[in-house]
């Protein structure tokens, strides 16, 4: 081994899309950052679908621009099609999502990556990390170097131990076209940490010049498309619609006839695929009923014929491909560019980490994104951006950031995580979140701005921007809580308009717009200042307006919640000592380590009888503390 | 985890004894003493010592019972709290009434086993004496599940089931219309959710009901035997205690003319309320039971009108039959074996009416299931079919599943997924504190089992 003489602060280990934001984020916060790479060609590549974003996921992304992440940046920057979902129903459950150019997306990161102060960009494969004792070191390549840090944060995806199928074939590869990492993930095994298997999948990519479009459903964006970033204003790229098509009767029976061939159902594949992205195969299987299923042809990009039809993905052989998506109507004469396939991959169970993402067992590594059993592109971005955040806190000598489940999607996946470990690839839901109200797409800023500035990854010009707007906000919601309404024949007559009669005279425009009749435009009917008012912050004042009754009953639920939260069990914590608990939660709890009471409260299997238990032991030992002290 | 709230729960059995405590632990046991507990000598309550005097609404005045109190302030006393206990009298509604007024006065129902476990946290006795209590609380549940299994593992689980089965499947369909949008699984179907709201809306409320019924079964009812002078009460009211030998208790009536007996109809628990005979009089002690006996009537949950077959409806019998009117009435034909002259005026209406001879006991078997059938659905039921088991808490619970079921309701009409989603999720927190607990993983499964979903 040969030791390269320079001490990193961070050593980021694979550049997908959690790589890249946590090198980011800890170069910016003034870290020495090296980011390690098999492939520098392949920087922030979307293996899968090539659109970034969608229900939960898009909450993830504005989490990740609020704090000064790249993603939103750089979709917006790329981004073919951009739409906001469940625009109909309520503000909390609405969500942006985007087509990406995937080149240009991957194009324009590495590009970021490179102008960054503090981050160098470095190609290698990482066989095993370098330790003193108990004490990490810094990470050996396979090219016989040795490069040194403080911390380290691993971000393998899909490819520890990649195993890709397609029919009853199946070959080594972390991506179709990429060469697997082999060797990390027995290493990280005899380290002592549990390593399991998982599966996942994606769709043939096919030619869009042999598609019939003039048969197919168009479906286009948004006009005007709406960015991701909160810092930014307009997109700029050129937009472009997909194309919706449908499976048939013929379609499912030449998917059930090759069935024999699958080497999900012939029990080559062992690891657990997602329930909420199954192949065409486990559709077909599972819901025998449904005449037909959906897809979305969503092109590549802007200079390619490339097209990707989503919810397609399939491992099975490629003759049955063919036949398949020939079968589907306007793709008659469809041809594969890239195979369909499956791909099995290593992942180390998540239970076995912080809430800071640094591992219980090797202090100062960390792990980030599908390594860590999660799937998706916004996911593991946020993962990587919170690893990065904190391996350079912990550079500095500082306490790390948790964010909480009240406060983020990121911290309710964190928490799912680190709490309960997962047995299958974890997609974000919205249903996940238990204060959803909360965590909307359109207050992420509100929520994590503050933080991201002082933590110095957010800049001071975008920090104004916020400032100013948060301003706004607080004005106007005053102004409108004392603003009444004097019922002149205008004003009787706009709301009369609206649907409302009999309104009193003195009403306040506050309680007006709590009406189910009226909305903020509504009011710039008679009200001068309503009219000028910026269109952000008039979306913030109508929305804290009329949700103030369930938004004030999920912070009163937050506020039951804080206490137990914030009440954190001690690493040294000997589960063995405490008497009274049973075996099974002694095992359950030894198993686990919570971080704090709260996460203990959500295990399953541990009682309220083993909470309190737990709460009397851990104030016996800060008692104990005192008396030391 | 454990906000030191004030927590009140009745101490001593369910079902009628000679004294009921209610006992109430925390910070506010003294303030709420002193707001419902007036001592016959002045000077309040001093710690650990019993004063006598009455438990009274302090909103409306009315005196609820007389009644024992003791305060034992912290922490002296079982949890190392403030504990305050009222003994009063043991009637399940002087029990209800006290704990209501302690409940309306910033008290909390306490859990099961709160006491001890308060006990315990405030380290008045160790993890082995905890235990050792908890495992005495749990021998008792156990012994009353026992009682209840056939309703437990029948109706009570089964519906509760059934509810949390409805509710999650009211939620998967919410949930999957919120976050697959792009996924072909119909549009919004609100008719659904509506049917299926409304589904545990009517199981939710048939529970309750059967709750209300478990209450009858096992506390009792009350039957005012009401009738003219002469038209065999007596004899009738003597039959029925011949009949029955498991006679629980023999209480002087609080009047004179009153007579109160509890006898069990085929399990049932029926305080017998013997009345004075009615009919016109001047004498000014007679009137005085006659109004007793007529104020009776809006209390008792059901009256029995005693009638005369073998002499004609009379002025007194319409003094009667005008006071019953509107309430729970079953008419008893008595001296059946003599020629009939009655002839009851058209349009009076009873909830049943029986035939019977008092002095031979024709018909008093028929009787007795006339009235334990008026009350409980199954009048042959076994006396162990009841809900014994965190009755207030089991209902505490279904109320708040109830209430949370019609915001949902409400919330159809505009079509607010994401609020009806917190709605139901409250709902299925309720339920689910009944029975156990429903995780986000159940919503999820139930989403993936039931749409085709992904891309």
């Amino acid at each position: 081994m040969v030791t390269y003489e320079r001490l990193y602060d961070v050593i980021v280990v694979g550049a997908g899309h959690a790589g890249c934001e946590a090198a980011l984020a800890s170069a910016r916060m003034g870290c020495s950052t090296m980011l390690l790479t098999i492939n520098l060609d392949a920087i922030a590549l979307m293996s899968c679908n090539p659109s970034i974003g969608g229900l939960a996921k898009g909450h993830l992304v504005k989490e990740i621009d609020a704090l000064g992440g790249e993603m939103a940046k750089n979709i917006d920057a790329t981004g073919i099609q951009f739409r906001i979902l469940n625009t109909r129903k309520g503000p909390a459950v609405r969500a942006s999502r985007a087509q990406a150019d995937k080149q240009l997306y991957r194009l324009r990161m590495k590009s970021v990556l490179e102008r960054q102060l503090n981050l160098d960009l470095k190609q290698g494969e990482v066989t095993a990390l370098y330790l003193e004792g108990c004490e990490l070191r810094g990470v050996e390549l396979r090219s016989g170097m040795r490069y040194l840090s403080k911390t380290v944060i691993v971000t393998t995806g899909t490819f520890m131990r990649g195993l890709i199928h397609i029919g009853l074939n199946h070959y080594p590869g972390g991506r179709a076209g990429d060469q697997p990492s082999i060797g990390l993930s027995d290493h990280l095994k005899s380290l002592g940490f549990l390593v399991g298997r998982l599966k996942t999948g994606t769709p043939a990519r096919l030619d869009s010049r042999s598609i019939d479009f003039s048969v197919l459903e168009e479906q286009r964006g948004d006009d005007p498309p709406q960015p991701f970033s909160f810092s930014a204003s307009a997109i700029t790229m050129p937009q472009i619609p997909c194309h919706i098509a449908y499976t048939n009767h013929h379609s499912h029976d030449i998917i059930r006839s090759g069935l024999d061939r699958s080497p999900l159902y012939s029990g080559i594949i062992e690891g657990i695929g997602p329930r909420y992205c199954p192949s065409i195969e486990d559709k077909v299987v599972r819901f025998p009923e449904k005449d037909r299923h959906q897809t979305f042809i969503e092109p590549e990009g802007i200079d390619t014929i490339e097209v990707y039809p989503s919810g397609m993905s399939t491992s099975l052989p490629v003759d049955v491909q063919i036949a398949f998506y020939r079968s589907i109507v306007g793709l008659e004469r469809v041809e594969i560019m890239r195979p369909a396939y499956a791909i099995e991959y290593d992942y180390v169970d998540p239970i076995q980490l912080h809430s800071s993402l640094e591992t219980k067992h090797i202090p100062n590594l960390y792990h980030a994104g599908q390594i860590n059993g999660t799937s998706g592109y916004e996911e593991a971005a946020a993962q990587g951006l919170m690893a990065g955040i904190n391996a350079a806190l912990r550079v500095a000598g500082q306490e790390p950031l948790v964010l909480g489940r009240s406060q983020s999607y990121i911290g309710v996946m964190i928490d799912d995580l680190v709490t309960l470990g997962t047995k299958e690839p974890y997609r974000m839901f919205t249903s996940r979140a238990e204060y959803r109200l909360l965590l909307r797409e359109d207050n992420a800023d509100m929520r994590l701005r503050e933080i991201g500035y002082r933590l110095g990854i957010v800049s001071d010009e975008e920090y104004q921007l916020f400032d100013a707007k948060r301003a706004k906000i607080t004005a106007e919601l005053q102004r409108i809580s004392v603003t009444r309404l004097a019922m002149t024949d205008h004003e009787t007559e706009v709301l009369s308009h609206c649907g409302l009669e009999d309104v009193p005279k003195g009403i306040t425009m506050e309680q007006l717009l709590k009406r189910t009749e009226i909305s903020y435009a509504d009011l710039a009917e008679f009200d001068t200042v309503s009219r000028e008012t910026d269109a952000k912050v008039a979306e913030q004042v109508e929305i804290q307006t009329k949700y103030r009754g369930y938004i004030d009953r999920q912070m009163e639920q937050v506020e039951r919640s804080k206490k137990m939260e914030s009440v954190r069990i001690p690493d040294e914590l000997d589960y063995n000592t405490l008497q009274g608990l049973t075996t099974e939660v002694r095992e359950k709890l030894a198993r686990n380590r919570p971080d704090t009471l709260g996460q203990a409260s959500r295990i399953p299997g541990v009682t309220p009888a083993a909470m309190s238990l737990l709460t009397i032991a851990l104030k016996a030992s800060v008692w104990k503390g005192a008396a030391h002290s | 985890m454990y906000v030191r709230d004030t927590i009140a729960a009745v101490s001593t059995p369910p079902g009628s004894g000679g004294i009921g405590i209610v006992r109430i632990s925390g910070a506010q046991a003294a303030a709420i003493g002193k707001a419902v507990f007036k001592p016959i000598h002045d000077g309040g309550l001093v710690s650990h010592r019993f004063a006598f005097g009455r438990i009274f609404d302090q909103n409306s005045g009315d005196i609820i019972d007389e009644a024992m109190a003791v305060l034992m302030c912290a922490p002296r006393s079982y949890t190392r709290e403030d504990v305050l206990e009222l003994h009063c009298h043991g009637g399940w509604l002087v029990v209800e009434r006290v704990l209501s007024l302690a409940l309306l006065c910033g008290a909390r129902l306490a859990d099961p086993g709160e006491f001890t476990r308060r006990a315990f946290l405030n380290g008045r006795i160790d993890l082995i004496q905890a235990e050792a209590v908890m495992d005495i609380i749990a021998s008792r549940s156990e012994a009353a599940l026992k009682l209840a299994q056939q309703q437990r593992e029948g109706l009570l689980s089964r519906s509760i089931e059934k509810i949390r089965s409805y509710l999650i499947q009211s939620l998967a369909l919410v949930e999957a219309y919120i976050d697959f949008p792009d996924d072909d699984i119909g549009d919004t179907d609100l008719a659904a959710i509506r049917k299926s709201v409304h589904e545990s809306l009517s199981d939710t409320g048939t529970l309750l009901a059967s709750f209300d019924q478990g209450r009858v079964v096992r506390d009792g009812v009350s039957v005012l035997i009401i009738g003219k002078p002469n038209v065999g009460k007596s004899s009738l009211l003597n039959c029925l205690l011949n009949e029955n030998r498991a006679i629980v208790t023999h209480i002087p009536g609080t009047t004179r003319d009153i007579i109160e007996e509890t006898v069990l109809f085929n399990g049932l628990a029926v305080r017998l309320l013997d009345s004075a005979g009615i009919r016109q009089t001047h004498d000014v002690v007679e009137t005085e039971g006659i109004k007793r006996t007529l104020e009776k009537i809006p209390s008792a949950d059901l009256v029995l009108f005693v009638m005369d077959t073998s002499s004609p409806f009379s002025a007194e019998d319409q003094l009667i039959l005008d006071a019953v009117a509107g309430f729970a009435v079953m008419a008893v034909f008595n001296k059946c074996d003599l020629p009939r002259t009655l002839v009851v005026p058209d349009g009076s209406s009873f909830n049943a009416q029986v035939s019977i001879t008092a002095l031979s006991g024709d018909g008093i078997a028929a009787l007795k299931n006339a009235v334990s059938g008026y009350f409980m659905v199954d009048a042959e039921r076994d006396t162990r079919d009841i809900v014994a088991l965190s009755r207030a808490r089991h209902r505490d619970a279904l109320v708040s599943t109830e209430q949370s079921l019609l915001r949902t309701d409400d919330l159809l009409t505009d079509g607010h997924l994401e609020l009806m989603a917190v709605e139901l999720r409250d709902a299925l927190a309720a339920v689910g504190s009944v029975t156990g607990q429903t995780t986000p993983d159940d919503i999820l499964d139930a989403i993936f089992s039931s749409f085709c979903i992904g891309k």
